[in-house]
């Protein structure tokens, strides 16, 4: 394959440690020993301001963290949301959705939630999204497990080929609720997004080529954030947050499936 | 505007529905007008409703090798694979171009979430989960994609798209982005979705289910009739097969507009239609048939009517086949462009079974009766929940 390059305009994180882009490349910046004095990292969920009034409270957890890291990356690049054709990406899904789902079909199936049962689609807070912007571009839903990210990262920079327009990817994975953890491995929040544009663009440019052997390369000096985060597949970015934060060349290898990965270089 | 796009070759598809399991058997359903609905009998009190259930998948366990994925979405998703000689097809370019090099994109909205509600039933006095479910694999979205990964061996970029009923029509998008940048030399396409408590009590929900088999476009319809189905198709470059049928352009938007209702206007799918005719470089009144997403709930159907009526012309035929298979959702896309390629390949254009009197909204375009027509290009609409939309484009090979 011909690499695929592509410029970084815009980021956005939330963990329950780092609430945006700024606090997040503060702690990678610093490493190990700056994310350690940060002791109790209990942000609560975002309220996306991009949501009417009602929905920001009502949406779920999910949705609201997707929401909330695609409009600062978009606020970031400088884009008008509407305009992007986007890739959401999710391990688990909406866990406390799907919860909710299997404890009611337990227990009275005919007292399902309409309003319940259409937030259980993949999809759910990509339409969130378009409904909250307007945009009526290519939208798309994924899982690739926990290599969500990269297959995301992947099918972005694609779509940047395909739409001639700058492109959005959200990833993003919540807790699994408790009586989930037996089946699903996730137990902290974790929600990054990306704003990929033609590369001559002022911003990080990234060339990105693949297959690589899927060496668990992470950037140098793993931070908490890594170690916090090891079970979501949203913080699967972290590598490449910590190369962009530190303004490092890489390269960055991305585990994409069991045996392959995305070998990442940045220049600035 | 979309960049331009090269066709790709479909040189192998295959599909399992409640109308008959491989392409030769739904063809003769189609043809012969034998729907594969049956009263619902899911679970201890039946919602009264009708479906498309595929016969056999409760006594046809997966090989023991695989037993860690057994799930009925896993069952179906292997039933559907040996099909057709399609397993032996995908292996036969798994071994022609390197396993490294064959990607697999494959949709579904339900994924096996049978088996999460299966734990929750199964739950013991402390609200414990069984313990024989912990650890298993089959409790995510991409289950199925990682299961087909595995069974057939495919070692290149492998993911599930999950925009609800649109995901198994995308699939042929990402797929032909991955061929187009050189990630690939072949690509496996296809979905799965199977019957399970969450679809069935969710539609009804939602009150959006026939108490009868669904009557698409139909002026009295009442509703949609859920269905499961798997089906795959194989993706290469047309240099290698080119008598073969090819997709020629796709199309994908959102409606921005609601979770759960599609937009009034229909301008979603208009934007979908737009970009797909736009990839193949056609205009309306090339394209022959339009197999439709055709629910037959009353909104989806009305939108969607009035797009065709204003868009084609009255000779270009459009149907949807729901009436046979069910709305079978995730698996939706892959079924109904099996049954657009059995349109071109045999040379009919199967009608809107069940259904006797059009909605007024309905065009000329819309036929109830099956009709012989000579089909050289063709269209596939999926519409899903999140107001996501996808329209595929399917066009003869060269003459042999």
């Amino acid at each position: 394959m011909r690499p695929l390059e592509f410029a970084v305009t815009g980021i956005g994180v939330w963990a329950p440690e780092c609430a945006g882009w700024d606090a997040a490349r503060a702690v990678l910046v610093g490493g190990v020993e700056n994310a350690a004095n940060n002791t109790n990292p209990q942000i609560p969920p975002p309220q996306p301001a991009i949501l009417p009034p009602a929905e920001r409270r009502r949406a779920p957890e999910a949705v609201r963290l997707a929401l909330e890291v695609a409009q600062q990356a978009c606020a970031m690049a400088g884009c008008e949301p509407r305009e992007l054709p986007h890739v959401f990406a999710s391990g688990y899904g909406d866990t406390a959705v799907t919860d909710y789902l299997c404890a009611t079909l337990a227990r009275a199936p005919r007292e399902l939630s309409p309003t319940r049962f259409h937030q259980s689609v993949h999809n759910a807070a990509a339409g969130y999204w378009t409904i909250a912007t307007g945009c009526m571009r290519a939208s798309s839903a994924l899982s690739a497990g926990e290599h969500s990210f990269a297959a995301a990262l992947l099918e972005a920079a694609l779509l940047l080929g395909d739409e001639a327009a700058p492109v959005l990817l959200a990833a993003y994975d919540v807790a699994a609720p408790a009586a989930l953890e037996p089946l699903v491995p996730c137990r902290t929040p974790f929600a990054v997004a990306l704003v990929l544009a033609p590369a001559p663009a002022p911003a990080p440019r990234v060339r990105l080529t693949a297959p690589v052997e899927p060496a668990d390369a992470l950037a140098r000096a793993p931070t908490l954030l890594h170690a916090r985060h090891r079970d979501n597949p949203a913080a699967r970015s972290l590598p490449l947050l910590a190369a962009l934060a530190r303004r490092e060349p890489g390269p960055v290898v991305l585990a994409a499936g069991a045996q392959w990965g995305l070998h990442l270089e940045m220049q600035w | 505007m979309p960049s331009p796009f090269s066709p790709l070759a479909i040189t192998a598809c295959t599909v399992t529905c409640a109308a008959g399991r491989g392409v030769e058997a739904f063809a003769d359903a189609l043809a012969m007008r034998k729907s594969g609905l049956v009263e619902n009998d899911l679970g201890p009190e039946p919602l009264p409703c009708w479906i498309g259930r595929v016969p056999g998948l409760e006594t046809a366990p997966l090989p023991a090798a695989w037993a860690e994925w057994e799930s009925r979405n896993h069952r179906l998703a292997w039933l559907g694979l040996n099909q057709d000689g399609f397993r032996e097809r995908a292996q036969a370019a798994l071994a022609r171009y390197g396993a490294a090099r064959v990607a697999l994109v494959l949709g579904t909205s339900t994924s096996s979430i049978g088996e999460t509600e299966a734990a929750y039933r199964e739950r013991d006095a402390a609200g414990r989960l069984p313990a024989a479910q912990c650890g298993r694999p089959v409790h995510q979205p991409h289950a199925l994609g990682a299961f087909v990964q595995q069974a057939l061996g495919v070692r290149g970029p492998a993911l599930t798209i999950a925009t609800a009923c649109s995901s198994s029509a995308k699939v042929f998008a990402n797929a032909a982005r991955l061929l187009h940048a050189d990630l690939a030399d072949a690509a496996i396409v296809g979905g799965v979705d199977t019957l399970c408590g969450s679809v069935l009590y969710g539609f009804a929900s939602l009150e959006l289910v026939s108490p009868e088999p669904c009557r698409p476009f139909d002026v009295a319809r009442r509703g949609l009739s859920l269905g499961e189905a798997a089906g795959f198709a194989l993706l290469e470059r047309v240099p290698v097969a080119p008598a073969a049928p090819r997709l020629v352009g796709y199309g994908e938007s959102a409606d921005a507009h609601h979770l759960s209702a599609p937009h009034p206007q229909g301008l979603g799918a208009e934007r979908a239609l737009d970009d797909a005719l736009a990839r193949a470089k056609l205009a309306p009144a090339a394209i022959d048939y339009i197999n439709l997403h055709g629910t037959a709930s009353r909104h989806n159907d009305a939108v969607e009517a009035a797009l065709i009526a204003r868009r084609f012309p009255p000779t270009t035929l459009a149907s949807s086949t729901k009436g046979w298979t069910g709305h079978t959702l995730g698996a939706a896309g892959i079924v109904e462009a099996v049954a657009t390629l059995i349109a071109i390949a045999r040379g009919f254009v199967p009608g809107t079974r069940n259904s006797q009197a059009l909605d007024p909204v309905c065009g000329p375009q819309i036929v109830l009766d099956n009709r012989a027509r000579r089909v050289r290009t063709a269209l596939s609409n999926s519409f899903g929940f999140g107001g996501n939309n996808c329209c595929l484009v399917f066009a003869a090979g060269d003459d042999a």
